[in-house]
């Protein structure tokens, strides 16, 4: 599933939007296998063992892009999102799929409606006086 | 198969990340206010709407455009290897209230910006963050030539309630925004103290 190819001189103008439709990288899903509903500052990690990821044949160059990002410096979604330029549901289903086949794990953050440590809260705000 | 970089350096740090909404009207400063105590150039993220997409959008106005893209402009602050706090400006058109359901999941707290020349724009965002009992406080730009009112006054043309904070602001001034953002953390405690007595007795 390259994404270049076919197709580029037939969609190159304003009007036809990106070159390639942004979801035709994830093959027209919009939801992952994992099901993941990852919030924008969840924390992708790539795993130590993903070595290789050109090597495997079912993984989009975008897929390998995110487990080579993410592989010294963990990335958050939305940091993912803007360095591929991608939009965020389409970062959303391609780690999900890295998810699902074990090149990266991903850290969520504190769940909704309940706030983080109040040891936490005080470290940011000593934190933020810091900088 | 050969496993040729396994002796790479140690796994990446996964930092605990938190994030604080900037919201307000147009133009009122929220991608100023980030850039001036984030470490990166405000960084921008984009969603697409689609014809198929969720049953709130509301794409009058845009019926020609099959997709429309939902910006949102953010900045990071590394506050310890393991500690990140990710500020985010919310996409001004109300149209997109659903992506503010999203960025709010989860958020530690808000700040509204307001401009006095407009205060009108920031209804919207205080009525949210109030109707969800997300902490948060107004920060009130101080625009070049705009006419500065007290506190008090802006608070009551806001119908602001009392326990809402309201700071004085420039969002260019790194120790002024910095000063704001401690005051969301510092509300968010202790709308959370208060919380667990309601619960507790």
């Amino acid at each position: 599933m390259s994404a270049d190819g076919q197709g580029r001189s037939h969609w190159f103008d304003d009007e036809a939007g990106p070159v390639v439709r942004p979801y035709a990288m994830t093959r027209g899903r919009t939801t992952s296998a994992a099901q993941h509903r990852l919030d924008l500052i969840a924390v992708v990690v790539t795993e130590p063992h993903a070595d290789d990821p050109e090597a495997d044949p079912t993984l989009s160059p975008e897929h390998v892009d995110i487990v080579e990002l993410c592989r010294d410096t963990s990335q958050t979604v939305a940091e993912l999102s803007a360095e591929l330029d991608l939009p965020i549901g389409v970062v959303r289903v391609l780690v999900g799929d890295l998810v699902e086949s074990e090149f990266v794990h991903v850290n969520r953050p504190v769940p909704p409606a309940e706030l983080p440590d109040e040891s936490i809260l005080r470290d940011v705000i000593n934190g933020l006086r810091a900088l | 198969m050969i496993f040729g970089r396994s002796e790479r350096g140690k796994p990446p740090v996964e930092p605990v990340t938190l994030k604080i909404l900037v919201a307000g009207g147009f133009g009122v400063g929220k991608t100023t206010l980030v850039g001036a105590v984030s470490e990166i150039r405000p960084l921008r993220t984009e969603e697409l709407l689609t014809e198929a997409g969720r049953p709130v959008d509301d794409v009058s106005g845009v019926e020609a455009k099959n997709t429309t893209t939902v910006a949102m402009d953010f900045g990071r602050i590394t506050l310890r290897e393991d500690l990140v706090l990710y500020l985010f400006g919310t996409p001004g058109q109300e149209r997109f209230w659903f992506m503010w359901d999203e960025l709010s999941e989860g958020a530690l707290g808000a700040v509204v910006l307001a401009d006095t020349r407009r205060l009108e724009d920031c209804f919207a965002a205080i009525d949210y963050f109030e109707r969800r009992a997300i902490p948060f406080l107004v920060g009130v730009n101080r625009f070049d030539g705009a006419a500065r009112y007290p506190a008090d006054d802006v608070r009551r043309a806001l119908d602001l309630d009392d326990h809402v904070p309201l700071l004085m602001c420039d969002a260019r001034d790194r120790e002024s925004v910095k000063e704001v953002l401690v005051g969301v953390v510092q509300h968010a405690m202790a709308q959370a103290a208060q919380r667990r007595q309601t619960v507790g007795t």
